[in-house]
C-alpha cells in the first residue's frame, strides 16, 4: 500500500518560487498561464496489512504534524492499494 | 548565571554565540548537544543560527523533533530565557514557542548583508539595556526570513508590544525599501506572551566586535545578562 501526500501553500500566501517559475516559463513562450504555485509531494510506502481507514488516519496525522506547517500550508492525502 | 548554546547537526553559529557569552558577557557557557535533555543547570539557552538538518523539509522543521526541544519547551514554560537567532528563530516558530512562520524571502535570494533594525520596545529581558527607538546595525544571512502570520496573530503581537525589532533604514525609518525579505510589517524579531522567549533573524552574536563591522549586538546580550543578574 502507498500513501501520496500533497502539501501546498494556502491560498493567499505569497509563493515567490512559483512566481519565479511562472516568469521563466513565460519567457520560454508558454502562454495563457494564470498562476503557478509550487508545492511538495511525498510518497510513503505502507505495510499492506494496514486497513485503508487506519492508513489514512495515520498519514493525515503525519501530514498535519510533520510534513506541513499548518500556519502556511494545506495538505491532501491519497491512499493507493 | 549560566548559559547554554544548543548544537544541532548543521548549526554553524554556535561558536559565535559561545564566544560572545564567554568573552563579552564573561559568564560560564556550555555547548548542549541536541540529544541532551538536562537543562537544569542553565538560566538561559541560545538556539543558534545555521542549517539544522540541512533545512530539509522546512527550515527548522526537523530540529523541533530533537530530544533537547522537549526540554527547551519545559525550560521556557518555567520562565527561563530562550534566545533563538536566525535558524533558532525558525526552530522556535516550528516548535510553536513563537507564533507565525518564516517563509522564503520575497525575492528568493539568500541575503547576506548588514541591515538596520529598530528596537521597538525596551520592555523585554533581551532589550532592557537598550533604548526604545534606537537603531542597531546587525548582519542578516538567510534565505527564509520572510515573517508571516495571520491577522489575529498580528493584532495580538502589536497589541501586546511583542514586535521587538523591525527592519529600518539607517535613520530608523521603517520603510518597504528597508525591508530585505518581505517580512510582514518589517518584523525582524518577536517574543512570546510571557516575554522570556525571543526569536530574531538578524545575528547580534556576529556584531559584538568593532573589527567585525559592528558591535551593536552587544546590547542584546548585555540586556539578558542584566536581567539574569537582577533575578539571581
Amino acid at each position: 500500500m502507498k500513501a501520496k501526500v500533497y502539501v501546498n501553500l494556502k491560498p493567499g500566501v505569497l509563493d515567490p518560487q512559483g512566481k519565479a517559475i511562472q516568469h521563466s516559463v513565460e519567457l520560454l513562450g508558454f502562454n495563457g498561464i494564470s498562476d503557478i504555485r509550487q508545492g511538495k509531494y511525498f510518497e510513503i510506502g505502507l505495510d499492506s496489512a494496514l486497513d485503508e481507514a487506519a492508513a489514512r488516519e495515520s498519514v493525515s496525522r503525519m501530514a498535519r504534524e510533520v510534513l506541513s506547517n499548518p500556519i502556511i500550508e494545506d495538505f491532501s492525502v491519497e491512499i493507493e492499494a | 548565571m549560566k548559559f547554554g548554546v544548543i548544537v544541532f547537526p548543521g548549526s554553524n553559529c554556535d561558536h559565535d554565540a559561545y564566544h560572545v557569552i564567554s568573552k563579552h558577557v564573561g559568564q560560564p557557557v556550555d555547548f548542549i548537544w541536541h540529544r541532551d535533555t538536562n537543562l537544569s543547570s542553565y538560566d538561559a539557552v541560545i538556539i543558534p543560527g545555521g542549517f539544522s538538518y540541512g533545512d530539509y523539509l522546512r527550515a527548522g522543521a526537523l530540529a523541533r523533533f530533537s530530544p533537547v526541544m522537549t526540554s527547551v519547551k519545559k525550560f521556557a514554560r518555567s520562565g527561563r530565557f530562550v534566545l533563538g537567532i536566525c535558524n533558532g528563530f525558525q526552530i522556535l516558530c516550528e516548535a510553536g514557542l513563537l507564533p507565525g512562520a518564516l517563509m522564503r524571502n520575497r525575492d528568493l535570494h539568500f541575503i547576506c548583508e548588514h541591515s538596520f533594525v529598530r528596537v521597538e520596545t525596551a520592555d523585554t529581558p533581551f532589550t532592557n539595556e537598550l533604548e526604545g527607538g534606537s537603531v542597531l546595525r546587525l548582519p542578516i544571512a538567510h534565505a527564509e526570513g520572510n515573517y508571516i502570520c495571520d491577522e489575529d496573530t498580528f493584532a495580538e503581537l502589536k497589541g501586546e508590544d511583542r514586535i521587538i525589532v523591525r527592519y529600518c533604514d539607517k535613520d530608523g525609518d521603517v520603510t518597504d525599501a528597508a525591508n530585505p525579505n518581505g517580512s510582514r510589517d518589517n518584523i525582524a524579531g518577536i517574543c512570546n506572551r510571557e516575554r522570556n522567549v525571543l526569536g530574531l533573524m538578524p545575528h547580534p552574536e556576529r556584531a559584538c566586535e568593532d573589527l567585525l563591522g559592528s558591535s551593536d549586538g552587544r546590547g542584546i546580550f548585555r540586556s539578558l545578562a542584566a536581567t539574569l543578574a537582577a533575578v539571581a
